[in-house]
């Protein structure tokens, strides 16, 4: 399988990064050989195979249903490029 | 005379202890040794003053006979790790300011029993490359060179700053990451010892995450003794780590005097790959040679879906960094470019905070999850993922204890020499580390020996799960058997 | 979706009838002290920002770790559907941009949730009741806050309830009015109010409703169908489906065709219309969350939660029928809230939950009748919940007792009630200071039917051929007796008296 330009802007804007004209064609090459490159694993028998959901082999820890976290929203807005009242600021969302 | 900085982490600890200097003159040997090392590029930020701020406390500590295990011992710090009121970047634009007001897991342990931080180390962007040329703070240069040249050579990658700045003498050890090998490539390629852990040994939280089920942290020193004694504090349970595995962190240090006496080393007919040079050929038979005439056996194994494992990695890895990378989105933190709404800025935010190889990663990622495609990439690698593993646990259920392969198919090439046109081309650096992630084993990386043009060359072992001790052990047979790499003057001085 | 067409509940179009088909996503808060993968806190109405972990803003390198209370909460709520409940269940990321999502993803569950198929019986006001099927319950969270009205260019962002966890309901398209629907949403939260996994409070958000609204005509395949987003109150998603259907209705009907589209209800405008924003194609790209193993657990935690459960709407529905003989009408008013019923027990058996020993059993429809249109007529019309009434169960069980030993009468009865409704205090002594026990001296009501016949001869004469008369007569000698006469002893006197048989 391999990505024409048209495939390329729409990943692009799926992944929200911005791509001007002249750099779609050498990403569209770039996304091709490595596209070409994985093409190898279609080779492989993976039939009745499990996908990997886990590496190691074990039970998911959980916690306990307690408040152990908060009260701090000057910290969680600290690193914001613009806050208020510590809230996050956006340029306007349109609903 | 030695100077301080060029003990290893072994013997400084020792001479702390007895007294022979203070842990201020250490950190003060290499506060002078980074400054003289600047041209390599190697610390991103340096913290001097809190590296002498925590001698302080462990000349007291050590004064008052209440030294911890790595008291005063001086650390460099891969840019991945979040540390608490220290700018944080994993080597891109887009966290250009960032600050967290959290400490990571990992280096959490290590000032816990006492290290000292000298500061943070450059890497590849977010830990995506094999050469230290993707940080966007610009490429680490090896201290290595080849004979005769002064070509600049990379350090490896991702944690090329911390391989460097442990081969310069700019620190006793690092903290490194390797989601693919990117601890025990520099290694190789800067005659330095990394140890990448079983998955789940160290926890993930507080480090920048590249791929979640591959990301393992480990530690880069000069020698096997000083990787175990700085992953015997860098390991442990952590509850805010769900795939941190509860078990016992092992004595690993005690494990270094092994020996490999009875053990069976597997050699995996698969990595001798199509093209491998004789001299890696050569090295790998004089690794084998070394642990058999200490007592381990050795036996041809078959691993017959290594060659999967690169391209497996190339879907799964950038499947988890297009969504890990998400966060980074002008909003909370890092930076912001203005758009001409919401969208707008997202997209040149990103446009400009990303580098061009996580960009390119970020699209292959979003583009193999995608409708339609999931599939046949995604499911698809991790059901060869799942074979890979298959293949390692079907060895060891033969009888194998670890598994001798080459680290890295070449020495260390030049800056700028690879992946310009193909990023493939680089990518295959990984060919022999990245089976060791896709099955979550651990793999260590020890020099043994140098290439015809003076330049390091490592060997790997891979082990067991959790079963790190006998890498330490045989890895310490190849140390010793093939001597301590000779690391180079200090030219850039 | 293969029930029979009723005609009743076709909608009347300009051409001919249609049949509205209806499906429905609830996310229902789940009820835990904190978040699903966080340990920030989960209450309402903080300052913003401040129930805010490092993991719900998505700060580098955080993790999520499940919270077990959230994953017992969903098995209850598996359990109250009865649905099948999934030992192993995997978080997926659903992976998109928004200012309140700050991880870039949601984490939920796609292909495998903690719940599988269920079913919800629910009762019409017509008697009638239909099946609703359950499709699947998964865990996911919600998302932040986002506040649009604050400034001219920027939207101001709130984490709070990011991370807070959601059951996601989601009902197979068997709904056919927005009647069904209205029934369906409110047995649904009755439901989750009885397991205590979630409080329904609509008006905080913890629930809301995505409505999947098709028309077609009878025996028509599906038609194409709209999502109507987050409907807030039970009321509004009946309003919306019927809009919506109208809508639907009227481009079929003029030629037109159905493009299958997310919509907002606008109840102010009691309209609907397209969510331009969200139109742009979505790829969740959803995969296996990496930072999260399968959620794995046996039977024998699924029996233990199951043995903690309380009784449910429908067990005691068929139990309050079949123990104190209800009617199916004034169980399904018991039910509806846990405390209703939980009233009405403790009024028949007193607080230590066994039938009363004092008195002799009180009569169970009585006291259903009382509780219904007495009790809950009262709250009613002053406007107070059950936790706010003045008259406690034990008060109003010892009215009933009175009522049953004759002493009062069931006029007196009522007026009993209003005085412990508004004064309060022990109706047994009430009735003793206020002397307003009925009179059961059969000498003292003697003496008052005497004085009513001497004093009406030419009546007494008339009732021997009407013998209706006698109610004029019992209701002159309650009238003599100020009410307390018991009135079947008065009745029985005044036949004697009256040669009336
Ligand atoms: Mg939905
Ligand atoms: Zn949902």
């Amino acid at each position: 399988m391999s990505v024409d330009a048209t495939t390329v802007r729409r990943i692009a804007h799926l992944a929200r990064i911005a791509v001007s004209d002249e750099e779609v064609a050498p990403l569209q090459g770039e996304l091709n050989a490595i596209l070409a490159f994985v093409e190898q694993l279609s080779e492989v028998d993976v039939d009745g195979v499990e996908p990997m959901t886990s590496v190691t082999p074990m039970a998911m820890k959980k916690r306990a249903d307690v408040v152990t976290d908060g009260g701090h929203a000057r910290d969680i807005v600290f690193n914001a490029p613009e806050t208020e009242d510590h809230y996050f600021l956006v340029p306007k969302v349109v609903e | 005379m030695t100077h301080l900085n060029e003990l290893t982490l072994a013997e400084a600890r020792d001479g702390l202890k007895a007294g022979d200097f203070s842990a201020t003159e250490l950190v003060k040997a290499h506060l002078s040794a980074i400054e003289a090392a600047r041209g390599l590029n190697a610390y991103l930020l340096e913290t001097p003053e809190r590296a002498l701020q925590m001698a302080g406390v462990a000349d007291a500590k050590i004064a008052s006979g209440e030294a911890r295990p790595l008291e005063g011992l001086p650390l460099g710090v891969k840019d991945l790790f979040c540390t608490h009121g220290v700018a944080t970047t994993a080597g891109s634009k887009i966290l250009e300011g960032f600050q967290p007001h959290y400490e990571s897991a990992v280096t959490h342990n290590l000032w816990r029993d006492g290290a000292v931080m000298l500061g943070k180390l450059n890497l590849d962007e977010f830990a995506m490359g094999s050469s230290n040329e993707t940080s966007a703070y610009g490429d680490v240069v090896s201290p290595w060179r080849r004979a005769g040249s002064d070509t600049k050579l990379v350090p490896g990658g991702s944690s090329g700053g911390s391989a460097a700045a442990v081969a310069a003498h700019l620190c006793l050890g690092a903290t490194a990451t390797d989601t693919g090998g990117s601890i025990r490539q520099p290694a190789a390629f800067t005659g330095t010892v990394g140890i990448k852990p079983t998955y789940g040994r160290c926890s993930r939280w507080g480090t920048v995450a590249y791929a979640s089920s591959l990301d393992q942290a480990g530690p880069i020193a000069r020698t096997v003794r000083d990787c175990a004694i700085l992953l015997g504090s860098m390991a442990g349970a952590d509850s805010r780590d769900t795939t941190c595995a509860d078990l016992p962190v092992p004595d690993f240090e005690a494990a270094v005097a092994r020996g490999v006496k009875g053990l069976t080393i597997g050699i995996p007919k698969e990595y001798r790959v199509e093209g491998m040079s004789a001299e890696i050929q050569a090295l790998w038979d004089k690794g084998a040679a070394m642990l058999k005439d200490a007592g381990a056996t050795i036996r041809e194994i078959s691993l017959p879906h290594t060659r999967y494992a690169l391209p497996a990695y190339y879907i799964v890895a950038p499947a988890e960094a297009s969504s890990n990378l998400a966060r980074y989105d002008g909003v909370r933190y890092g930076l912001r470019v203005p758009g001409k709404d919401i969208a707008g800025m997202y997209e040149n935010t990103r446009a400009a905070g990303f580098g061009r190889e996580v960009k390119r990663r970020i699209m292959i990622g979003t583009y193999v999850l995608s409708a339609g495609y999931y599939d046949a990439y995604y499911v698809r690698a991790q059901k060869i993922r799942t074979l890979i593993k298959r293949d390692f646990e079907e060895a060891y259920a033969s009888g194998i204890d670890a598994i001798l392969t080459p680290a890295t198919p070449s020495a260390a090439f030049g800056i700028g020499e690879k992946g310009s046109g193909d990023p493939v081309e680089m990518y295959l650096q990984d060919v022999f580390t990245i089976t060791v992630n896709m099955a979550g084993l651990p793999g260590i990386s020890v020099p043994a020996g140098l290439d015809a043009q003076g330049l390091p060359l490592g060997l790997q072992l891979i082990g067991r799960p959790f079963d790190e001790e006998t890498l330490f052990a045989a890895a310490q047979v190849i140390e010793t058997a093939a001597g301590r790499t000779k690391l180079p003057a200090a030219w850039w001085a | 979706m293969t029930a029979p067409v009723n005609p009743k509940k076709l909608i009347k179009g300009g051409l001919h009838d249609w049949e509205v088909v209806i499906g429905m996503e609830i996310h229902a808060q789940v009820t835990s002290r904190s978040k699903l993968f966080s340990g920030a806190s989960t209450e309402f109405g903080a300052e913003p920002n401040d129930h805010v972990s490092l993991v719900d803003a998505a700060m580098p390198g955080m993790l999520p770790v499940i919270n077990e209370e959230c994953v017992a909460q969903a098995v209850r709520t598996g359990l109250g559907l009865k649905a099948r409940i999934n030992h192993r269940s995997v978080f997926d990321r659903k992976n998109y941009f928004y200012p309140d999502l700050p991880q870039g993803y949601q984490i939920s569950q796609f292909k495998d949730p903690i719940v599988g198929e269920g079913e919800v019986l629910v009762d019409l006001a017509d008697g009638e009741s239909i099946t609703v099927g359950i499709e699947r319950l998964h865990l996911e969270q919600d998302a932040g806050k986002s506040l649009h009205d604050q400034n001219p260019t920027q939207s101001f962002v709130d984490l709070n309830r990011s991370g807070v966890a959601l059951m996601e309901i989601v009902s197979r398209p068997d709904l056919r009015s927005s009647e069904e629907a209205r029934a369906y949403v409110t047995k649904l939260r009755t439901i989750l109010r009885y397991l205590g996994t979630c409080d329904g409070d609509m008006e905080k958000g913890s629930l809301r409703a995505d409505v999947n609204v098709s028309v077609r005509k009878p025996g028509d395949p599906l038609g194409t169908r709209c999502e109507i987003k987050n409907v807030n109150s039970i009321r509004f998603i009946g309003q919306a489906i019927e809009v919506e259907a109208r809508r639907q209705i009227a481009i079929i009907e003029d030629g037109g065709t159905i493009s299958q589209e997310t919509r907002l209800f606008d109840p102010a405008r009691a309209e609907t219309r397209s969510m331009r924003s969200k139109e742009e194609a979505h790829d969740y790209r959803y995969f296996p969350d990496p930072d999260l193993l399968p959620l794995e657990f046996d039977q024998a935690y699924v029996d233990a939660l199951a043995e903690g459960l309380p009784e449910l709407p429908d067990a005691k529905k068929a139990r309050l029928m079949s123990e104190y003989g209800l009617d199916s009408y004034s169980a399904n008013v018991m039910i509806a809230d846990r405390a209703f019923s939980d009233f009405y027990e403790r009024v028949l058996k007193g607080p230590d939950g066994k039938l009363t020993t004092v008195a002799p059993k009180r009569d169970a429809k009585i006291a259903a009748n009382w509780v219904i249109n007495e009790f809950f007529g009262r709250l009613n019309k002053d406007g107070l919940d059950l936790s706010q009434a003045p008259v406690e169960p034990e008060q109003l069980g010892a009215i009933l007792d009175l009522l049953g030993e004759n002493v009062i009468s069931g006029k007196i009865a009522k007026e009993l009630f209003d005085i412990v409704w508004s004064e309060g205090g022990d109706p047994r002594e009430i009735v003793k200071s206020r002397s307003m026990n009925q009179v059961n001296d059969t000498d003292a009501i003697e003496a008052a039917v005497d004085e009513i016949i001497a004093k009406n001869p030419d009546k007494v004469q008339q009732a021997k051929e009407k013998p209706t008369l006698l109610g004029w007569f019992v209701g002159q000698t309650m009238k003599a007796t100020g009410g307390k006469a018991n009135p079947a002893a008065v009745n029985a006197l005044l036949k004697a008296k009256l040669g009336i048989e």
